[in-house]
Formats: structure tokens, C-alpha cells, sequence
């Protein structure tokens, strides 16, 4: 019985294994096959990981030892090799011992459980603090105190998704903008969703933490090492859950000096071209992008959106209506729904892009252009 | 009184009898079983590989959700239900269940409740998709239309589950035969009564949660919604406040199954009955002050933290209890190892181990890494699978034979054993490590280094889905043209009442009680 | 614990199928209505169930006059509404639960409390009763929940006598004692005295119906106090409301009684029916007084 079992095991797998090892070098495929967490790069990641090894091992000798009791009578006190059944089922001090033994282990553990807990909890004296919005299906992230706001989202290509291309090295965790950090340095995430729960980890770091809406939690890391750090959304968020990845660049201090400078001059230079004046084609073309990369996820790059959940653009409604609602529900969203206000995540620009291609894209012809000084006076009017 | 059962559809939709209304939950729960385990297939194998290959992402989180809110509510409450129906009352030797037409409106609820659930998929906007936890705002301001009849679905099983235990308490505290006390009863009977207390106090709480999202999502009100002043995390309290007593409800009776087939195959009384009482009782009543431990990344005050993270862990010791209780009713009997035992001892190992990555999940700043992950899924499926539908199919395969007075095939039993034995562990201990290494739960589709593991996951799954196919043959050919059996004891260790019955057990039982010494 | 002789199983019943296709189309006709489609599919589950319920009652009191009931299956009754009582009373626990969680750390959390949510509520005070929302704070009338203009809690010992909600106190704490009183009286086998006084409970219990609509219609047309008025408003509607749903629902089943005790069912032996009905009015009128306390009162 049990050799043909194991056949059956083994039939399964070799296909598996041999098909899995043929492809990539040997550290690459250390990483495919891991089997544990990392160790990660900040002092909580690791203590956590310490404490996540003790568990272990614990339960582990644990289990060794009841296993072994549990395989011992089954081998020995078979029915097969004449065992006769003994008739006791009762014994006071048995009880109570494997009631207290296993209690005694629990409040050991509790111990360094507590301290562990209390360095993911301390967040104060953070030299930067950073806001992190979770938005179906982006993160935003905004440095406190410095005027730079970001989205960051995801940029493997349908193709790749969709297996029509084959799929590159940071496959499904790559971003149009990674967070920029400093090494040593504490930083401080302060979270919130701006629609659903999302969820933000980064493993290396030890920091997961729920984004809900209208809450703002916070988190701390102080990273040790300069590098790139893959992280996901951990809170089922909708259709695009598994579709809004986190990268973090963490920097040498100076290096980030630098950053934080550029990034200053390019935010100004954006919030510059609210000012200019674009031609129809001008916005038609940055609008096609801008629409694929912020809207087309819901109403689709048809525009026909999902019946029952997400409108159709398309000859109906709005975006083919008087162009102040138009403006107002990009700008604002409609509350209560999936809708949500874009006016505070993209620029101007892109805003009056977008509404110009919805508008004549699609068979839509409407035919007016919005520049990006109308989405800026909406805003302002309001 | 003393006739049969009545001919054709009508016995089963007008029936009061308890066996008849046991058969139809354990049916209408395996075929939920087959259907939230086709979904588990469509999941499975859209992450055979990375990339979107055979669903489209919204459709993968309506078949998450569908599978987890299937199998939870469609599988594994009904089959206990079934079992408890068919053996409460011979157990203790009663002539039925104490209500026995409220019984029968318990059941017929539940197919109006799954089909009204199901029919989501064909309606505008889809299915359920926002995970079997529902929570909010994505299950109420973000949510298909459809979420309404999810909502008015979970109050019809909530209604039924509540009938359902009132039954049960009331039979047990009511219908004992004489000299039965309570420190008489069988353990399925003692872990049934505690469940069904479990039950009446967290269904309601349930009904509320849903209630409060209809409310959210058609009347204005802002429970969930923080610019009224609301929270979303109030949901998951509500909703962790009905859902980690639910865990329980779910495994107390596969205890009580456990704690009968694993004496009658040691041929050996259970070992410390009355610790198992109080063990069962104690981890009903810690249930209740524990729910927090799946909300450890909420943003709780540290206090919050700490006072769940160490009541979780107390709940280890009644459990420890038990296990070691099973495991010296072992030690020094005499063991045969037919199919029910072989499908107990796995129970044993197995849950124990979805228990012990239980204990590592409830160390609160290591759920920081585990939170949402698919460590999370293989804890679950360690005690749930392992441990619910794995007892239950011992449970079938042990009274099988007394209820239909035919034997199963005992070689296809062990077959089906091991392929389900195997297949399950190659499917979720894989996914310990993926979940580790960092892949987050409800994820249509993932990053390379996770290929290879999920993989191997999907096969394991296949495998373990075919051997329940094995397990539906087996049972339907047992009862067509299995060898027949007559005496009352179609196990020669098994004690208990219902072992005094003639095999197999007529139609009605127990009309006048029978005197326990 | 157990029976003498022999137990009756009642025979095959077409009952609990069409209770459970009530319930059905109940709950389908609910979810399409909640959409704003038409409500026949839910009236007509309704009206299924509605008459299998009755039947089913008249059938269960027909078996009892007949003497089919042993006393172990009274005791199984008597169980059943026991445990019954227990659930409504987990499903209140959820609503008062739910308010204090409210009260005691949401809101303080909201303003700012140990949180940095000032990021996100510029300006907000958490108060209670709660007039002015996070949402209102934060964006002034363009807010999607605005509070309400007035709320229901204590007016002041000057204008004590018009607030409804001590009436309503009064009213269904003298109910409460009439139907004991009712009670009493069946017990002695006096049915003049049980007719009259649970006649009199029927109707303390719909005067306190007609208070609590009056109420409503205040709030709703005069004190901008509805269910969309923010946190303030939903609680202070659902618990009212489903307090309000069980008043209803007791006050029917007590006048069922009436109408069984006019026709001289019960007597000092057997009056299950009654009992269990006041059990359920002892319980609603439990329920009152918590919310007298934490929705009216305690401010
Ligand atoms: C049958 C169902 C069942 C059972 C019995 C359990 C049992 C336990 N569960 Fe599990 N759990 C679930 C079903 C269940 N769980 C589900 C469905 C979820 C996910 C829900 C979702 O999010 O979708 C979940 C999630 C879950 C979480 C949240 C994880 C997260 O989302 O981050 C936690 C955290 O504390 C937890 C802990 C525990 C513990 C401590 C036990 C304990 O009861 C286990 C006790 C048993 C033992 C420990 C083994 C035997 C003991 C010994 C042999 C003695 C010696 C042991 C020691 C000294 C350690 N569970
Ligand atoms: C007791 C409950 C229970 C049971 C029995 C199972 C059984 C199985 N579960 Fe699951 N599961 C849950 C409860 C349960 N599950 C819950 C609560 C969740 C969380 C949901 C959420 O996140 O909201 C979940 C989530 C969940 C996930 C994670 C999904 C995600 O995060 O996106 C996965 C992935 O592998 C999974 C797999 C399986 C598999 C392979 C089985 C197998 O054991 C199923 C085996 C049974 C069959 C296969 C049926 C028999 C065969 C056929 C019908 C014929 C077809 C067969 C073939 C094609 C081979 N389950
Ligand atoms: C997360 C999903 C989502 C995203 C992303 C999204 N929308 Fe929407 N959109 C919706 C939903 C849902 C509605 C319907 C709102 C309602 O019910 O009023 C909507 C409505 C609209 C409408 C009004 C349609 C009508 O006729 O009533 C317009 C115009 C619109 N969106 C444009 C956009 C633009 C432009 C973008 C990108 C910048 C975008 N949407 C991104 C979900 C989304
Ligand atoms: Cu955002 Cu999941
Ligand atoms: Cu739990």
C-alpha cells in the first residue's frame, strides 16, 4: 500500500523538479524555491524573525515528542503483533502535568513575544515622515513637510500578464516610481486608504500595516542597508489587489540628499505646465496614456467599463454631457462609489488630458478641448 | 409510530425523522463540498503559473470568496448537523430529536439560502468577491449589487443554524434516556451541546454585522464609514466576533467524531473523559475573548496587542489536553488501523500541526510577516481540511455501516486514504513556504519566485480533488451493493448505545428509552 | 430528564417545506426590493409564511388540547423559547457593543487621540451626542454626512415632561408589571382578571408603538435626525428601530394570547403560549432599558 503511495509521490514530482531546475542559475533558484522569511534589513525585521524561529522550534520539539509517543504505540501496540488492550483511562497527575507543561512554555514565549511587540509599536523620534494612501490599485506617497507627492503603480505590461509576452525579471512587482528612502535613518509610514482597506509590507522590512480609510496608522523602519525592497498589497482590495506592488529604493543619506532636491524641481516643473496651452492632438496622445494607465483598470481601454459595476463611458452620460460635470467628477469622484477624486493624484495635465480623450475618443465626438487651466480654476473654485 | 418511511419525494419534504433529515444534510453538504471544491480547483489551477491564464482577476476573487463561504457554511456545518441529527438521539437514546419539524425547516432553509447564493454568478455585476470575511467598506460601498442577496442569504443560514442548535440543546438537556447524566454522555454529545451553544451566541451576532452593511449600503447610515464617524474596523470586530467562535464551531464536533473512533480501534475506554469535557468546555468559553488575533495589523493600542496575543495562546492548553488525551487512549491498546482510524490519526497529526502554526500565528508581532499571507492558508486548511473534513469522512466511514447495514470496501478505503492523505499535504505544506517567503493570500496571480511552489501546490490539489471523487464512489457503491452486515457491533471495539441497535438501524429507534446503569 | 412511556414524533409534515419557501422568496424579494425592484417577491414570501406560521400554531395548540404534548416535550418548548430569547439578546449585545465601541474609542480616535488622524479630520471634536461629523469637519457642507440639527438626549429637568422617551419608559415598565399581573391571574385559574390585564398590556404596548412613531416623525421632520445624519443617527435609529421591530413582534404575539384566552385555552396548568409570549415582553422591555440608559441618557 504504502510503496505504491510512494510511487504515485514520486511520478508526481520528478516532471516538477526536473522541469524547475533545468531553467535559471543556482541562486536564482535558491530564491524560487525559499521555504522561509527573510531576515530582512531593519533591527524589528529581525527580531521578528528571531522570535518567528523560536516558534518554531519549539513547536517543532514539540511535536517531535508527541509524535514520537503517538508512532511509538502505533508500531508497538498493534492489534497485528498480539497487543492486548490494557484497560486505564484515568490519571490525575498525567492531566495536570500536560496541562501545566505546555502553559509554562506559552508564558516563557510570552516573554520576548512582548518586548518584540513593543519595538514594532515605537514609533517615535522619526526623522521623516512619510504619508502612505492606499488607492485601488496604486499607492501614493507624499513626503511630510517637503511638497512631494507621488503615485506609484504597477508596470508590467498586459502583454505580460496575459502571457502574450514572456515575462521579465521583477515580473509583477515593478512600479512606475519606487519610495525613495534614506539608509539609517527612521521613517516613519504614516497609512491610510483612501477608498477600501489595502494593506502595505514590505518583508525586509518587518512593517505591514492595514490602510483604512479615514484611519491613519503608523509604522516605522530604520534600514540598514542600501538596496531595492519588494513589498505587496495584503488586504483584498478589489479586482486589482494583486496588482499594486511596493518598491522601496533605500539610498546612501547623501544620494537621497540629491534625490529629494531633483524631485522638488521636477514636481515645480509639472505644476509649470498647468499654465501652457496644448493643441487637441497634443492631449489626445498624453491622454490615451494617462487614461490607460488611471482609468482603463475599471472602464476598460474600450471604455464599454464592466455592466453592473463600472458605466460605460462610451455615446452615454457624462462624458458626453456638459464638460463641468465631466471635470468635477474626475476632480472630485463621486463619493460613495468605486469613483474615487483624482484632482489630488494626477496633474493637471494629465486630468485635462484624460477628460479631452474621453471625450473624443471612442467614437465620442464632442469635440471640445479641456486645458489644464480649467481643471486647476475647477479646483480652485470649489 | 412503528411504520416505515413514507414513498417517494414527499419522505424527504414532508419527513420529521431525524435519520431521514441527517441523510439529506449529509448530502446537501457533500455536494456543497464538490462544488466550493471545484471552485478550489479554478483557483488552483489559475495559479498553476504566474500570469492570468484561464479567469480574469474578478472572477478569482468571486471564486476565492465563494470557495471559503461554500465550504465554511455549505460543507463543513451541514455534514456536523447531518451527523448530529443521525447520531445525537441514538447516542443518547432518543425516539428523535426533541423538535422534530422545526428540524426538518432547519434543513430545507439551507438549499434556498446556497441556491439564492450561487444564482449570483449569473447576475449583473457577479458573485460575492470580497473574500469569505466580507469585510467593509469593500463589501458595502465598493460591493456588486448582488451583495444584497449575499446578505439576506447569510441571514437564511443563520436562521437555520439557530433552529438547528435550539434543537440540539433541547434534545440533549431534554431527551436523555433515563440514568443518562451528563457526565454519562457520549463525547459527540458533549462537544455537539457545547457547539450549539456556540452557535446561538454568535449567529445573531453575525446576522447584525450583515445587517449593519445593508443598512450602510442602502439606508445612508455610516457604521463602517468614517467621515459619519464610523470605522471600518468595527466590521472586523463584529465579524471576528462571530468568525473565530466559528472556527470552533467547526472543530468541536470533529473532536467529539475523534474521541469515539480512536478508543473503538484501540479497543480501550477514552482516556481522561472528564478532562475532555472541561477541555471542550474551556475552549468554547476562550473562544469568545480571542477574536482580535486576526486583526493584529488594524492599528489596535499595544495593550489591545498583547491582552489577544496572550489569551489566543491559552487556548493552546485545553487543545494540548486533548491531544494528549487521544494519544493515550492509544498508548498500550490494540490497534487495528481500518479506514475511519487510519483518517483519525491523520486528524491527529495533522491538526496538530495546523495548531501549532496556529500558535505561531496568534505571536502577534510575528503575525506581522504571516498576516494575509498563504502561511495563513495553510494554518487554515491544516484544521480545517485535516481536521474537519477529514473527521468527517471518518465519520462517515465509521457509521456507514450501521446506518445502511453494508460494509464499504475496505481496500478502497485505504486507497482513497492515502491518495487524499498524500495529495493533501503535497497542496498546503507547500504553501507554508510561499506564504513565507512573502506571497500575499487572494492573489490571482504572483511574483516568479513563487512559480515553483504553487505549482506543486496545484498538483497536490488535483490529486486530493480526485480522491474525494473516489470517496463519493466508494459511498454510493456501498450503499447500492456493499456487503451486507447484521450484528449490532460492526466494529468489535465500539461502544455506546448506538452500537445496541440492530444493524442496519430501523427506521424508528429508542420509542421507549432504554435504562443506563 | 427523560420520559415515561412512550414519545410522540409527530407524524410527516408539510409545514417546515413551505416555511422554508416562505423564507426564500422572503429573503430574494428582499434583496431585489432593497435594489429598487418591485416587492411582490418579498410580500409574496411573506404572505407564504404568514400562513404557514398560523397553521403551523393552530396546529401545535390543536395537538396540545388534544393532549398529544408530553410534559417532556412542554419542557422542549419551553427550551426552545429560552434559547430564542438568548439570541435576540446576542443580536441587541451586537448594536450596544457596536455604540460603545463607538463612543468610548472611535470617536476619540477620530479626533485625534493617540492617532495622528488630524492628517485626514482637520478640525474635528468628538462629542457625543455626535452633531457635527468627521466628514462636516473636515469639508464643510459639501460633506457626504451631515449631523443632525438636534438630538433626543436628556432636554433638562425643565422640559422633562415633554420628552417622549420617558413615557415610553413608563409605559413599557407598567406593561412589563401588567402582564405579570395577567399572569398571576391565569395562574389562580381567574380568566376574567388574566383577560383583562394582558388586554391591557396589548395596549401599553401599542400606545408605546404610536409614542415611538411620533417620535420618528419628529426627528426626522423637525430635528434633521435621520439615519444618514452621521454615526449619531444610525445608532440612535437602529437600536430604536429594531427595539421598536420586537415591540411589534411581542405586542402581536401577546394579543394572539388574548385572543386564545378569550377563547379559553389556557388555564392554571397549561399556558405555555402565554408564558413564552411574556417572556419575550419581559426581554423587550429589558432591552428598553439599556437603551433608556445608553442611547437617551448617558451623554
Ligand atoms: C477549524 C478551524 C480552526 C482552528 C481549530 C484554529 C485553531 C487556532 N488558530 Fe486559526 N484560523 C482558522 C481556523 C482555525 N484555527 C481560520 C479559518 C483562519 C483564517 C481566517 C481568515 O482570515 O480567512 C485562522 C486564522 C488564525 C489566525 C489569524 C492569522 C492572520 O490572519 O494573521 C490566528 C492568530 O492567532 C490563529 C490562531 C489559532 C490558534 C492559536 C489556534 C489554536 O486553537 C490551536 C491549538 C492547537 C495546538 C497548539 C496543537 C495541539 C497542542 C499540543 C500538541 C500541545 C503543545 C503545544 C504547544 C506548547 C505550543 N488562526
Ligand atoms: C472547511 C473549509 C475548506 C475546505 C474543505 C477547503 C478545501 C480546499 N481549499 Fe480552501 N479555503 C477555505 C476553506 C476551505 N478550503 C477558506 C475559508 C478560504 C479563505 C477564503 C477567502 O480568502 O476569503 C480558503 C481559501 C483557499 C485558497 C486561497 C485562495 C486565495 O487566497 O486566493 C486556496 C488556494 O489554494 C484553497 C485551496 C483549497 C483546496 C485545493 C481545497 C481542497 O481540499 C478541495 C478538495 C475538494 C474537491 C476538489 C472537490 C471534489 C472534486 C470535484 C468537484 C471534481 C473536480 C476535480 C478535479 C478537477 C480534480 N482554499
Ligand atoms: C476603481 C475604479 C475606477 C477607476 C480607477 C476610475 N473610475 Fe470612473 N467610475 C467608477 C465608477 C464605479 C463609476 C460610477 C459612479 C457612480 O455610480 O456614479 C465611475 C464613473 C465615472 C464617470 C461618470 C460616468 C457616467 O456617465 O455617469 C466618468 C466620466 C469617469 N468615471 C471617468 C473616469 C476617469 C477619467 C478615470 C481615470 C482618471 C476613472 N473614471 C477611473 C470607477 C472607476
Ligand atoms: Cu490594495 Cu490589496
Ligand atoms: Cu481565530
Amino acid at each position: 500500500m504504502l510503496r505504491r503511495a510512494k510511487m504515485l509521490f514520486a511520478l508526481l514530482f520528478a516532471p516538477v523538479i526536473a522541469l524547475a531546475i533545468s531553467g535559471g542559475a543556482v541562486a536564482e533558484e535558491a530564491k524560487r524555491w525559499a521555504t522561509n522569511m527573510p531576515r530582512g534589513v531593519t533591527s524589528v525585521s529581525n527580531s521578528i524573525y528571531d522570535i518567528h524561529m523560536l516558534v518554531f522550534w519549539i513547536v517543532t520539539a514539540t511535536g517531535v515528542l508527541v509524535f514520537a509517543v503517538m508512532f511509538y504505540s502505533m508500531y508497538a501496540h498493534r492489534k497485528s503483533r498480539g497487543a492486548v488492550a490494557a484497560n486505564f483511562h484515568e490519571n490525575t497527575t498525567a492531566e495536570i502535568v500536560w496541562t501545566a507543561v505546555p502553559a509554562v512554555i506559552l508564558i516563557l514565549l510570552c516573554i520576548p513575544a512582548t518586548t518584540t511587540m513593543l519595538d514594532v509599536y515605537d514609533t517615535s523620534e522619526a526623522e521623516i515622515d512619510i504619508k502612505v494612501t492606499g488607492l485601488q490599485w496604486k499607492w501614493q506617497y507624499e513626503y511630510l513637510g517637503e511638497d512631494i507627492k507621488f503615485l506609484s503603480e504597477l508596470t508590467t505590461p498586459e502583454s505580460e500578464i496575459y502571457n502574450r509576452a514572456p515575462k521579465g525579471q521583477y515580473y509583477h512587482e515593478e512600479v512606475s516610481e519606487p519610495l525613495v528612502i534614506p539608509v539609517n535613518t527612521k521613517v516613519r509610514f504614516l497609512i491610510t486608504g483612501n477608498d477600501v482597506i489595502h494593506s502595505w509590507w514590505v518583508p525586509d522590512f518587518g512593517v505591514k500595516r492595514d490602510a483604512i480609510p479615514g484611519f491613519v496608522n503608523d509604522a516605522a523602519a530604520t534600514v540598514t542597508k542600501p538596496g531595492v525592497y519588494r513589498g505587496q498589497c495584503t488586504e483584498l482590495c478589489g479586482k486589482g489587489h494583486a496588482f499594486m506592488p511596493i518598491v522601496v529604493n533605500v539610498l546612501e543619506k547623501e544620494e537621497y540628499k540629491t534625490w529629494l532636491a531633483e524631485k522638488k524641481v521636477e514636481q515645480a516643473a509639472i505644476r509649470e505646465l498647468t499654465n501652457k496651452t496644448f493643441t487637441m492632438d497634443e492631449l489626445m496622445e498624453k491622454g490615451e496614456v494617462a487614461y490607460n494607465r488611471s482609468c482603463a483598470g475599471c472602464h476598460q481601454v474600450n471604455g464599454q467599463g464592466i455592466p453592473g459595476i463600472f458605466p460605460s463611458l462610451v455615446g452615454q452620460g457624462i462624458a458626453v454631457g456638459p464638460v463641468e460635470a465631466h471635470i468635477d467628477i474626475i476632480v472630485n469622484g463621486q463619493a460613495g462609489t468605486a469613483m474615487q477624486a483624482f484632482g489630488d493624484q494626477l496633474s493637471e495635465l494629465d486630468q485635462a488630458a484624460i477628460i479631452t480623450y474621453e471625450r473624443n475618443a471612442w467614437g465620442n465626438d464632442v469635440g471640445d478641448i479641456t486645458q489644464p487651466i480649467d481643471v486647476y480654476n475647477w479646483k480652485k473654485g470649489k | 409510530m412503528a411504520h416505515g418511511p413514507a414513498k417517494g419525494i414527499g419522505r424527504w419534504l414532508f419527513t420529521t425523522n431525524h435519520k431521514d433529515i441527517g441523510t439529506m444534510y449529509l448530502w446537501f453538504s457533500f455536494a456543497m463540498f464538490l462544488m466550493g471544491g471545484f471552485f478550489a480547483m479554478v483557483i488552483r489551477a489559475e495559479l498553476f503559473q504566474p500570469g492570468m491564464q484561464i479567469v480574469k482577476p474578478e472572477f478569482f476573487n468571486q471564486m476565492t470568496t465563494m470557495h471559503g463561504l461554500v465550504m465554511v457554511f455549505g460543507a463543513i456545518m451541514p455534514a456536523f448537523v447531518g451527523l448530529a441529527n443521525w447520531m445525537i438521539p441514538l447516542q443518547i437514546g432518543a425516539p428523535d430529536m426533541a423538535l422534530p419539524r422545526m428540524n426538518n425547516l432547519s434543513f430545507w432553509i439551507l438549499p434556498f439560502a446556497f441556491t439564492l447564493l450561487t444564482a449570483t454568478f449569473f447576475m449583473e455585476g457577479g458573485a460575492p468577491n470580497f473574500g469569505w470575511t466580507f469585510y467593509a467598506p469593500l463589501s458595502t460601498t465598493y460591493a456588486p449589487p448582488t451583495v444584497n442577496y449575499f446578505i439576506f442569504g447569510v441571514h437564511l443560514m443563520g436562521a437555520s443554524s439557530i433552529m438547528g442548535s435550539i434543537n440540539i440543546i433541547a434534545t440533549v438537556l431534554n431527551m436523555r434516556a433515563p440514568g443518562m447524566t451528563l457526565m454519562k454522555m457520549p463525547m459527540f454529545v458533549w462537544t455537539w451541546l457545547i457547539t450549539a451553544f456556540l452557535l446561538i451566541a454568535v449567529m445573531p451576532v453575525l446576522a447584525g454585522a450583515v445587517t449593519m452593511m445593508l443598512m450602510d449600503i442602502n439606508f445612508g447610515t455610516s457604521f463602517f464609514n468614517a467621515a459619519g464617524g464610523g470605522d471600518p474596523v468595527l466590521f472586523q470586530h463584529v465579524f471576528w466576533f462571530f468568525g473565530h467562535p466559528e472556527v470552533y464551531i467547526i472543530i468541536l464536533p470533529a473532536f467529539g467524531v475523534i474521541s469515539h473512533i480512536i478508543p473503538t480501534f484501540s479497543r480501550k475506554p477514552l482516556f481522561g473523559y472528564s478532562s475532555m469535557v472541561y477541555a471542550t468546555a474551556s475552549i468554547a468559553f476562550l473562544s469568545f475573548i480571542v477574536w482580535a488575533h486576526h486583526m493584529f495589523l488594524v492599528g489596535m493600542p499595544i495593550g489591545g496587542e498583547l491582552y489577544f496575543m496572550y489569551a489566543t495562546m491559552l487556548i493552546a492548553v485545553p487543545t494540548a489536553a486533548k491531544v494528549f488525551n487521544w494519544i493515550s487512549t492509544m498508548f498500550r491498546g490494540s490497534l487495528t488501523f481500518e479506514t475511519p482510524m487510519l483518517y483519525a490519526v491523520a486528524f491527529v497529526i495533522l491538526f496538530t500541526i495546523g495548531g501549532f502554526t496556529g500558535i505561531m500565528l496568534a505571536i502577534a508581532p510575528a503575525d506581522v510577516q504571516y498576516h494575509d499571507t498563504y502561511f495563513v492558508v495553510a494554518h487554515f486548511h491544516y484544521v480545517m481540511v485535516a481536521g474537519a473534513i477529514f473527521s468527517s469522512t471518518a465519520a462517515v466511514y465509521y457509521w456507514l455501516p450501521k446506518w445502511t447495514g453494508k460494509m464499504y470496501n475496505e481496500t478502497m478505503g485505504k486507497v482513497q486514504f492515502w491518495i487524499s492523505f498524500i495529495g493533501f499535504n503535497i497542496t498546503f505544506f507547500p504553501q507554508h513556504f510561499i506564504g513565507l517567503a512573502g506571497m500575499p493570500r487572494r492573489y490571482s496571480d504572483y511574483a516568479l519566485q513563487f512559480s515553483d511552489w504553487n505549482m506543486i501546490s496545484s498538483i497536490g490539489a488535483f490529486t486530493y480533488g480526485a480522491a474525494q471523487l473516489l470517496f463519493l464512489f466508494n459511498v454510493v457503491r456501498t450503499i447500492r451493493s456493499g456487503t451486507p452486515v447484521s450484528e449490532p457491533k460492526t466494529w468489535e471495539g465500539a461502544e455506546g448505545l448506538e452500537w445496541t441497535l440492530p444493524t442496519p438501524v430501523p427506521y424508528h429507534t429508542f420509542s421507549t428509552p432504554p435504562t443506563i446503569k | 430528564m427523560s420520559t415515561e412511556g412512550s414519545y410522540y414524533v409527530p407524524e410527516s409534515s408539510k409545514l417546515p417545506v413551505f416555511a422554508a419557501t416562505g423564507l426564500g422568496l422572503i429573503a430574494l424579494g428582499a434583496g431585489s426590493w432593497v435594489q429598487g425592484q418591485s416587492p411582490w417577491v418579498f410580500l409574496a414570501g411573506a404572505l407564504v409564511l404568514a400562513f404557514t406560521l398560523y397553521a403551523w400554531f393552530a396546529l401545535v395548540i390543536k395537538e396540545n388540547i388534544a393532549g398529544m404534548n408530553s410534559d417532556q416535550l412542554k419542557r422542549s418548548y419551553v427550551w426552545g423559547m429560552g434559547w430564542f430569547i438568548f439570541s435576540e439578546a446576542m443580536f441587541f449585545a451586537v448594536f450596544f457593543g457596536s455604540l460603545y465601541y463607538i463612543r468610548a474609542l472611535v470617536l476619540p480616535w477620530l479626533g485625534g487621540e493617540a492617532t495622528e488622524n488630524e492628517l485626514l479630520w482637520a478640525g474635528f471634536e468628538p462629542t457625543w451626542p455626535l452633531m457635527v461629523t468627521p466628514d462636516q469637519a473636515a469639508n464643510g457642507d459639501a460633506a457626504q454626512f451631515l449631523g443632525p440639527e438636534q438630538n433626543m438626549s436628556f432636554p433638562g429637568w425643565d422640559k422633562i415632561l415633554h420628552w417622549l422617551p420617558l413615557w415610553n419608559t413608563i409605559i413599557l415598565l407598567s406593561s412589563s408589571v401588567t402582564v405579570h399581573i395577567a399572569h398571576t391571574g391565569i395562574k389562580n385559574n381567574d380568566r376574567k382578571k388574566f383577560n383583562l390585564w394582558l388586554g391591557i398590556t396589548v395596549f401599553l404596548g401599542i400606545i408605546f408603538l404610536i409614542l415611538q412613531a411620533e417620535e420618528y416623525i419628529e426627528a426626522y421632520n423637525h430635528m434633521g435626525l435621520t439615519l444618514s445624519s452621521g454615526i449619531y443617527g444610525t445608532t440612535f435609529f437602529m437600536l430604536t428601530g429594531f427595539h421598536g421591530a420586537h415591540v411589534t413582534f411581542g405586542t402581536i404575539m401577546l394579543f394572539v394570547q388574548w385572543v386564545r384566552g378569550l377563547k379559553g385555552h389556557f388555564n392554571d396548568k397549561d399556558q405555555f403560549g402565554f408564558e413564552a409570549a411574556s417572556w419575550y415582553w419581559h426581554f423587550v422591555d429589558v432591552v428598553w432599558v439599556g437603551l433608556f440608559l445608553f442611547v437617551y441618557i448617558l451623554a
